[in-house]
């Protein structure tokens, strides 16, 4: 099997706070190969963006990588600082995020930003440059590309400046990208429009993608693998239709039961019971072991269980013949 | 019988530069059309969603339900009597009583410097009302604490904070309550009990909902009648089922056919060409031509009434 | 109608403030505490000036003219009475007319910036709710006043304020002329601030939702938008009350404020400077210093303030 261009190991974030130490991340690995689409799902606080923060060196402080590893194309990247970090954003990782308007700044043409963005990272000259520059706004889709690298970034639409976003992440061929909720604030057709080009462009160019949302609907039509997350942890890690359609955890289970498409025509939804823990008060154990249906003492006893590709970090899982599934 | 008639309901906004600029710059004064000639009816202790993209009217239709922004044209009747035009104030101010609103921020929706038992009975002791021990019954109703009367807003989640708001909603024993996208800023598993806690309260204080969402999962759960808003029009109505599974107009279909499916791996859709257009100079005739696959001369010319085709209303010049 | 819950007594506004996280950053804030200490020990000598004071300096019987001129802690040559801070050219006791101008410059900082934080509160949420010709009309006479210096303004409205009343009147209604003088001259900045956080949380869904239930428009910006307004005022307060300290100080010092009849440390400091090239410094320089303290002290406060309730500037 190829190397994976990602690959996070144990990583663990700490935000000290007056009330003691909380971890947002804790213990959480996965890979991500060439050319595929991992998606990280979760509710809000479960640590799923403070990941991909971890990965690109955004932590805003007091949060830090606590202990893990994280590897790039097989370089050791999480402890590198400064210059040497920002070197490797845009060449080497790009990134998407919920609102187009703060990746972009409004006083550039975005034709300048995209050819600004490429000859930082790409010894070419300006005329190659801009010509890429243009190519690169046709290539994701925006109808007179050439004339339009002259506009600013408040003269496009939601949806158009998500694909500049896209065009400005991908114009210096990095071979990861993360997109951090790149379509929650689009409508369900710009959405659909923007999952369909991310997509393709990946396909076609074997860029490995971390897509980290909470919609589920989003991850089944997009991603190839997903990992749950909850509570700063990993719940299940796995190929996308085998963790939605046989989830093994119950919180997964619960969380895919509890959309309102999985229970048509039934008068009342699935209901997980409480809330997810406060980070400063993750139960000792399964994180979610006071929620869960199958929790019994194991579960309340430390270490929680660790989780495999192919399966749920729960001793009581609810598919049993794991081993057959696992390719 | 109808509890709320809506009526040929328009609302156009002012969004022209100040007056100087429009001097300065030799500029006509600019309206935006956010909600053009909207008809329906809603019957008492029933569901009616309202569902469409952002700039589609729709939260604007809920706020002229309320009473919060005024029609520019036609009426908004609930319980026989239209608020905007009524004369008699007692007649108004009774009905008012009878409407209340759950709102989509559950952060914003709550004012911070109040105890939550204050917030909860605000809309009975601003009329004077008796609210000895309301506020504790009522948080019980909900699912929360009697423990969390005297707490403020910022020690509750979202979730529970959206509780809150359902509580403050029932304390003036409504009958109709306008839901705007209730649940769209909460996690799934968090929006699964907040409906059914709306699913349940509708029950048992026989409630009408106008439900306000932008998402056709939660409206297909949540309705007994949906209407589709595109750019400020009704385009469909029907009931969830008939439009799931026969959508007649082409952009119920486009957008059933964009929305993500929980089982469609690896699905390679085609997905929708174009964007909505600006309100502000909205194309001609039909406002979903340009993007629609069955635009004919007609549909650039003449705007398609809604037609009644079955059990469906549809306004389209080819729905069949 | 048996069981009615109740609730528990919930937790005090005190108990809350306590735990709060701007008292956890004050306590870890040494300047911020030092400043709370010395502006608390300057308000508590000025309030009970007349029990600590050795002396009321201005009641004319208390005064010995032959202790004239006495250096700090060094006996006087005629009297033998000795001043832990001298005395000035009249035998008045510096310490005490220290303690006693303080509580006049405070007197009039407080009144002044409470006048102003009153009309500006006022017409900024009024403005800011309202809207329309209401709102342009506050504000550019808002924009009129801030481009004269405020000390000007105050001036103006000084000169006026003297110019109509009666003589035998003035010294009496110096003080007042003073607060208003001042307190007009800065009430823009609260109206301002105001305004702009109103117009914020106008749109927030709890004052929809109070609109929804038919409160009137009145009730909405008191008990709604006001308590929500508060924590800039509190920033501003704070730091005009070191500005009004100052600008008092300035106009007495100019000879325009309070009497020497009832002196303020600005006038202190004007009587002193007569003095400072005659060789007796401390006139002038203990009540420069401890106008020095109080100003600087409240406006450390007020900037740690602002940090505090804002931490996004920080």
């Amino acid at each position: 099997m190829a190397e994976p261009v990602l690959s996070i190991r144990d990583l663990s974030v700490e935000i000290p706070t007056r009330h003691g130490i909380v971890k947002p991340v804790d213990g959480v690995s996965y890979d991500i190969r060439a050319g595929e689409i991992l998606g990280v799902v979760g509710e809000s606080g479960a640590g799923k963006s403070m990941a991909g923060n971890a990965v690109i060196g955004l932590l805003s402080p007091p949060a830090h990588i606590a202990s893990g590893e994280i590897w790039l194309n097989g370089k050791r990247i999480d402890q590198l600082r400064g210059e040497a970090m920002r070197r490797l954003r845009g060449k080497e990782i790009g990134m998407v995020f919920q609102d187009p308007l703060t990746s972009l700044n409004p006083l550039l043409r975005i034709g300048d930003q995209l050819v600004e963005t490429m000859r930082t990272h790409l010894k070419i000259s300006e005329k190659e440059a801009e010509k890429r520059a243009v190519a690169a706004l046709e290539e994701v889709g925006i109808p007179g590309a050439a004339s339009r690298v002259n506009s600013y970034p408040h003269e496009f639409s939601g949806g158009m400046r998500q694909r500049v976003v896209i065009a400005l992440a991908l114009c210096a061929e990095p071979s990861l990208v993360i997109a951090d909720e790149p379509t929650t604030a689009l409508d369900v057709s710009v959405q659909a429009q923007i999952i369909a080009l991310l997509k393709r462009l990946c396909r076609e160019r074997g860029t490995a993608v971390m897509l980290i949302t909470h919609d589920m609907g989003v991850i089944a039509e997009a991603t190839d693998r997903v990992a749950v997350m909850y509570a700063g942890r990993l719940a299940e890690l796995g190929a996308v239709e085998q963790v939605l359609t046989r989830p093994q955890h119950p919180y997964t289970h619960g969380l895919m039961a509890s959309t309102p498409l999985a229970s048509e025509g039934k008068a009342r939804l699935h209901q997980i019971p409480g809330a997810m823990p406060r980070l400063d008060a993750v139960p000792d154990g399964c994180a979610f072991n006071p929620r869960c249906p199958r929790a019994t003492e194991v579960c309340r006893t430390p270490p929680p269980p660790r989780v495999k590709d192919g399966m749920a970090a729960c001793w009581h899982p609810l598919v049993e013949d794991v081993e057959e599934k696992v390719s | 019988m109808a509890l709320v008639k809506v009526d040929n309901l328009s609302r156009v906004f002012d969004v022209s530069k100040p007056w100087l600029n429009r001097v300065l710059e030799r500029r006509e004064k600019e309206y935006l059309t956010a909600v053009s000639e909207v008809s329906f009816d809603v019957a008492e202790r029933s569901t009616y969603a309202l569902v469409g993209e952002s700039g589609s009217g729709k939260s604007t239709i809920g706020k002229m339900l309320v009473g919060l922004l005024s029609p520019s044209d036609g009426h908004v009747e609930i319980e026989g009597v239209d608020l905007a035009n009524e004369p008699d104030a007692a007649k108004v101010d009774a009905v008012r009583a009878d409407i209340q609103m759950i709102f989509q921020d559950p952060y914003a929706s709550l004012n911070p410097r109040w105890r939550v038992k204050d917030i909860i009975v605000e809309p009975v002791a601003s009329r004077g009302g008796k609210t000895e021990g309301m506020a504790e019954k009522l948080l019980e109703q909900v699912g929360l604490s009697v423990k969390d009367a005297g707490k403020f807003p910022h020690e509750f989640s979202g979730g529970q904070r959206q509780r809150i708001c359902i509580a403050r909603a029932l304390a003036s024993e409504p009958r109709l309550i306008v839901c705007d996208e209730p649940t769209s800023a909460l996690d799934v598993s968090v929006q699964a009990q907040v409906l059914n806690l709306m699913s349940d309260l509708k029950e048992n204080f026989g409630l009408t909902y106008v439900f306000i969402s932008h998402d056709l999962t939660v409206v297909r759960h949540m309705a007994d009648v949906i209407g589709v808003l595109y750019l400020g029009r009704l385009v469909e109505e029907a009931v969830p089922g008939r439009l799931f599974d026969d959508p007649k107009h082409p952009y119920t279909q486009m957008l059933l056919e964009a929305a993500p499916k929980m089982d469609a791996f690896g699905r390679e859709i085609q997905p929708p060409e174009g964007e909505i257009p600006d309100p502000i100079n909205p194309p001609p005739g039909c406002a979903f031509h340009p993007r629609c696959p069955l635009a004919q001369d007609i549909c650039k010319r003449d705007r398609p009434r809604l037609r009644q085709i079955g059990g469906t209303r549809v306004a389209c010049h080819f729905a069949e | 109608m048996t069981d009615i819950p109740v609730a528990p007594p919930p937790k005090s506004r005190l108990r809350l403030a306590l735990e709060s996280d701007v008292f956890y950053t004050f306590r870890r804030s040494p300047v911020a505490v030092i400043s709370a200490l010395v502006v608390l020990v300057l308000l508590v000598s000025a309030i009970f000036a007349p029990w600590i004071a050795s002396t009321n300096p201005f009641d004319p019987a208390s005064l010995n003219l032959m202790n004239g001129f006495t250096p700090p802690l060094e006996p006087n040559a005629f009297t033998g009475d000795s001043f832990l801070l001298g005395t000035d050219d009249q035998g008045r006791d510096v310490f005490s007319t220290i303690l006693y101008g303080m509580r006049i410059s405070l007197f009039v900082g407080v009144a002044a910036v409470a006048f102003a934080m009153v009309l500006g509160i006022t017409l900024g949420l009024i403005s800011g709710y309202v809207g329309g010709w209401v709102e342009t009309i506050i504000m550019r006479v808002a924009d009129v006043q801030l481009t004269f210096p405020s000390i000007l303004v105050a001036m103006l409205i000084f000169g006026i304020a003297k110019g109509i009343t009666p003589v035998e009147y003035r010294d009496q209604m110096a003080i007042w002329v003073l607060i208003l003088a001042i307190g007009l001259s800065d009430w823009v900045q609260f109206a301002r601030v105001v305004r702009g956080a109103t117009l914020v949380e106008k749109n927030k869904e709890y004052v929809q939702a109070a609109r929804l239930i038919g409160r009137k428009p009145g009730a909405i910006m008191l008990r709604h938008i006001l308590p929500n307004v508060l924590s800039p005022v509190l920033v501003i307060a704070t730091i005009s009350l070191a500005l009004a300290i100052i600008a008092e100080a300035t106009l007495s010092f100019l000879g325009v404020g309070a009497p020497p009849t009832q002196p303020s440390l600005g006038t202190l400091i004007r009587i002193g400077q007569g003095f400072l090239f005659s060789g007796e410094w401390w006139i002038l320089f203990f009540p420069a210093c401890t106008l020095l303290a109080l100003a600087l002290s409240v406006n450390l406060l007020g900037d740690w303030l602002r940090d505090a309730l804002n931490p996004r500037l920080r």
